[in-house]
């Protein structure tokens, strides 16, 4: 297992012919794309056309019948979902999956969790590199409580926040991973424009600041041509259209798919 | 009116992640400890710390461990009195084994025996921990069930484990540390306290630690927990290991501090249902409401009992049992519509109105 670093610009993850499907359900038939280090791609499509399917299969929730997924020059076989995180995939959930009874603080704390190594012990006490660890994890967090500006709802339990509010949380809870590839499953839906354009700000300022690699699936069009470098469009399980977001709004199946003409 | 926290500036993180983070906490945390070490010795009788407050904190004790695996890490379990009861007997064979160690003989020093016995639960509580992997809610706290009910046969039918005593009852030893024995009320009430309130702390460093978070992850939506990278099997092995630790030890107390005579059926399902109601009583995720909710289940009764006879109303003793029993049911009734949540988040609640009161804008 040797892990090699990906410079911007090359390939950070790669799928090839993937398939999956359940029972005689396809929800993906022989799709291949990859992902470059340091881009922002989209992956659009109607719905049940498989964009969460994919992204399942990209952090080990779902595993493809057929095809290879390659993330940083190295062929994965069937991995499990907290292998992935460990390898610095994270993602966010359609549906806000916030762990409800926790704080803001205690749920993005969570995000931690990999780079936190003392034993039950040393916990238990509260004492020495344990409380030491906990402090410097929690100044990492507040950089990222900051940075989405959340610092009022910090001691909240989540369950009590609007969900413009629960999105962003759950944002800072895979932005303290430090995910070198962040999958963002519709996270602008449900909101309101205002709401829309600082998710869009976050988005940008965390591929500009970071440097993460974004890929995230959006049904808001002028969103997903304006903030990402390329765009890949799905329909019924299987791949229409790849390239610059021009490149896509042009493309003749793309309107068709999303005009309902042609079927 | 004086339950402010205006004024208190935090300057470190530090300080913001204490228990207490509030002053009049600190000072209200203080009091009872004091009370509790120095004011219930001194000034209340022997019943009241032998037969009331010494079972009350034993089974805070099994409450909070049970807390940790139910309220926390979210697996119900119905086989906490199993784990008591690997506790109590684990600690009989490791207090009544003679070793020899260079020369020296004798049996292991008391406190290690009882941790000891904390961590043989520990190891059963892993072994029947292992379906829920598999399974969740119900299905598990059938599981468990049959932990429960395995365990109480084994102690029952195999003789080793009580060396081989006819009645199948083991006798505890003498409570004896460096050669001084604790064998008054209050003695053997402040061993008790000394651990219930270490191990309570514990528990409490324990679950806002990241292994805490990665319990309540659990609870809170597994896949989640998963995917930003929790590990399902150690999550909830721990949270199986820990609690069973607490419970084992607590089931050891019981039979050395508390009873002095174990058989298997002091830690019957009646045991462990009482526990979980505790729990679900006291506060789910809350080790200030394994506390109340013991006290509830515990001391309620009692209090019931002699409330009738105090004020002078002069009816039968049977009476005053059925009475007490319509009394109880009725109020865990009422608590649990009033707070669904448990006695711990009314005091929570109070404490933010508290808070913010006269003005509650």
């Amino acid at each position: 297992m040797t892990e090699q670093t990906v410079n911007p610009g090359e390939v950070l993850l790669e799928v090839e012919d993937i398939s999956l499907s359940f029972g005689a359900v396809r929800a993906i038939s022989d799709v291949s794309f990859d992902i470059k280090k340091g881009e922002i791609r989209a992956i659009i499509g109607p719905n049940g056309a498989g964009k969460t399917s994919m992204l399942n299969c990209i952090n080990g929730f779902y595993h493809p019948q057929q095809g290879t997924i390659t993330y940083k020059g190295q062929k994965r076989s069937q991995m499990k979902p907290y292998e992935a995180a460990a390898q610095g995939i994270a993602r966010t959930f359609q549906n806000v999956a916030l762990f409800r009874g926790m704080t803001t603080l205690d749920n993005i704390m969570t995000g931690r969790n990999l780079k936190m190594k003392s034993g039950l012990f040393s916990s238990m006490l509260w004492w020495g590199s344990a409380q030491k660890e906990e402090l410097e994890h929690r100044r990492y967090v507040e950089d990222i409580i900051d940075f989405l500006e959340i610092e009022a709802i910090r001691k909240t339990p989540v369950g009590r926040l609007p969900y413009g509010l629960q999105k962003r949380v759950e944002l800072g809870r895979a932005l303290a991973a430090e995910p070198e590839l962040l999958l963002l499953d519709e996270p602008m839906a449900g909101m309101n424009l205002e709401e829309k354009e600082d998710m869009c700000r976050f988005i940008l300022d965390v591929n500009d600041e970071f440097g993460t690699t974004i890929c995230l699936i959006e049904h808001d069009m002028g969103v997903v041509m304006d903030i990402s470098d390329r765009v890949m469009v799905l329909d019924y399980g299987g791949k229409i259209g790849d390239g610059l977001p021009e490149e896509v709004r042009s493309n003749q199946k793309v309107i068709d798919a999303y005009l309902g003409g042609g079927h | 009116m004086f339950y402010r926290e205006a004024g208190q500036f935090k300057s470190s993180y530090k300080e913001d992640q204490a228990i207490f983070p509030i002053l009049q906490d600190r000072i209200g945390m203080g009091i009872i400890l004091l009370i509790a070490f120095v004011g219930i010795p001194l000034f209340t009788g022997d019943y009241f710390i032998g037969a009331i407050m010494t079972p009350f904190l034993i089974l805070a004790l099994a409450a909070i461990g049970l807390n940790i695996l139910t309220g926390y890490a979210g697996q119900i379990s119905l086989g906490t009195g199993g784990f008591m009861a690997v506790g109590a007997f684990a600690a009989y064979k490791f207090a009544t084994f003679t070793f020899t160690f260079g020369g020296f003989e004798g049996t292991m020093p008391l406190v290690i025996t009882i941790l000891l016995s904390g961590v043989m639960a520990a190891l059963v509580g892993i072994m029947f921990g292992i379906p829920s992997l598999r399974i969740k809610g119900f299905y598990l706290a059938v599981a468990t069930l049959a932990a429960q009910f395995f365990i109480e046969w084994v102690f029952i039918k195999v003789g080793w484990f009580t060396n081989y005593s006819p009645s199948g009852v083991i006798t505890a030893p003498p409570l004896i540390i460096m050669g001084y024995e604790f064998d008054t009320a209050a003695e053997k009430y402040l061993f008790t306290l000394t651990f219930v309130a270490i191990l309570a702390l514990a528990a409490k460093n324990l679950v806002r630690s990241h292994i805490g978070r990665g319990w309540m992850a659990i609870r809170d939506m597994d896949i989640a927990a998963e995917i930003i990278g929790f590990k399902p099997l150690q999550t909830k092995l721990s949270a199986f290991a820990v609690s069973s630790f607490f419970c084992g030890v607590a089931g050891a107390l019981w039979a050395f501090v508390h009873l002095g005579t174990v058989e298997p059926e002091a830690f019957g399902i009646n045991r462990s249902f009482a526990i979980l109601f505790m729990v679900i009583i006291g506060g789910m995720g809350s080790i200030l409401g394994s506390f109340i909710g013991a006290a509830f289940i515990m001391l309620l009764p009692i209090f019931l009992n002699n409330v009738p006879p105090m004020i002078g109303w002069n009816i039968g003793v049977d009476m005053v049992a059925h009475l007490e029993f319509m009394v109880f049911g009725v109020l865990i009734i009422f608590f649990l519509i009033v707070e669904p949540h448990g006695l711990a988040r009314l005091w929570t609640i109070g404490k933010e109105k508290l808070r913010t009161w006269p003005f509650p804008y």
